[in-house]
């Protein structure tokens, strides 16, 4: 009696699971330069990538594995879909519900680059993807402009002994 | 005396050497002078910048088959060829993603999709890469507008087609066709440089 009370409630948990998926908030640059400038001594790790981009996709994981690797620590994943908005409800939800993906995802939703880029990575060319590690307080500031290779973000991080 | 002859000559070598590695992987900037390049089209002949005596310059675009980014923006290098070939600026389209990491990106995808789309300019493979790294090119699509001077020709504008990947007619700024226009009537380019989001170019593993 009591497996059955059991397995009923892991059956209700499991159902209940996918409402929990995140819906990726829609924000502008502002919002975003807020987001990763904070006056605190958290590691941001924030990743541009979209639905459409191969190498990002597949670098996503890494990401995943930080952000649980690194959960007792002042660390944080941040990963920006430049997605169109357009295709919010359609493309990035749903990417972001089946890859169960539990770090936090915005869209930024600025289609010209050259409005906002400068202020926070100028050395930029556009090209997907880009990760940034940003601390304000530690004046922690690393640009990588480019997919990394397997288990090379632990090492980066790593470097900063949190 | 042999020695420090040899040393200062490893020295320079050396300087030489990153120097050279540095310059490449920085690419052009505007107002450098490229050098020219020979690259095989998709018809199988060779294509370089010196071949169109009566080009007053060329507008170079890195693009591929591939990436989502170089497909919505394929129409529009399609129409700055249409309107700039016969003023003296025609479009020569260069592919330099590795075929490996990307097979959509071969040679013969390539052929394929500049027969299937009417390409009326050159369609060329780097296979090495080596054109790519020497402009600086990063993603897809990556232009350059370069304008003939003297027996040279020099690096007028890097960057973006226009400000909206998404939509053509809902860009207010038309960076490529602006810098050709100013070029043609023989004014300074106003914005010689615009990035764009992009696909990375598919470098061949080290």
């Amino acid at each position: 009696m009591k497996s059955i009370f059991g397995l009923f409630l892991i059956l209700l948990l499991a159902g209940a699971k996918p409402a929990q998926s995140q819906l990726v908030k829609v924000i502008k640059f502002n919002q975003l330069n807020q987001l990763v400038n904070q006056p605190n001594d958290t590691l941001y790790v924030v990743n541009f990538w979209a639905t459409w981009c191969a190498p990002c996709v597949k670098e996503l994981p890494q990401f995943e594995a930080l952000r649980q690797a690194y959960s007792d620590k002042k660390l944080a994943v941040l990963l920006v879909s430049l997605d169109d908005k357009s295709d919010l409800t359609r493309k990035v939800n749903p990417f972001v519900r089946n890859r169960k993906i539990r770090s936090k995802v915005v869209l930024l939703d600025e289609t010209d680059l050259n409005t906002w880029i400068d202020k926070i990575a100028p050395e930029w060319s556009g090209a997907l993807p880009m990760t940034l590690i940003i601390n304000q307080r530690r004046k922690i500031r690393q640009y990588i402009g480019k997919p990394l290779k397997e288990g090379e973000l632990t090492t980066i991080i790593d470097q900063y002994k949190l | 005396m042999k020695k420090t002859a040899f040393l200062s000559m490893l020295a320079l070598l050396l300087t030489v050497a990153l120097m050279s590695t540095r310059s490449l992987s920085d690419g052009y900037k505007v107002g450098d002078t490229v050098q020219d390049f020979k690259l095989k089209n998709v018809d199988g002949k060779t294509v370089s910048l010196a071949d169109k005596k009566d080009a007053k310059g060329y507008i170079i675009a890195f693009t591929c088959n591939s990436c989502p980014v170089a497909k919505a923006y394929e129409s529009r290098i399609m129409a700055l060829n249409e309107e700039f070939a016969s003023k003296g600026y025609p479009v020569l389209a260069i592919q330099a993603n590795d075929a490996e990491q990307s097979p959509g990106d071969s040679f013969m995808a390539m052929q394929d999709r500049a027969k299937a789309k009417k390409y009326a300019f050159p369609y060329l493979y780097d296979e090495s890469q080596a054109v790519a790294r020497t402009f600086g090119a990063t993603n897809t699509p990556h232009m350059f507008v370069v304008k003939k001077d003297g027996g040279q020709y020099k690096i007028a504008y890097i960057g973006a087609i226009d400000n909206n990947q998404r939509d053509a007619s809902a860009a207010d700024k038309k960076y490529v066709e602006e810098a050709v226009n100013a070029l043609l009537s023989g004014k300074s380019v106003t914005t010689t440089s615009a990035r764009a989001i992009g696909c990375g170019i598919k470098w061949k593993n080290a």
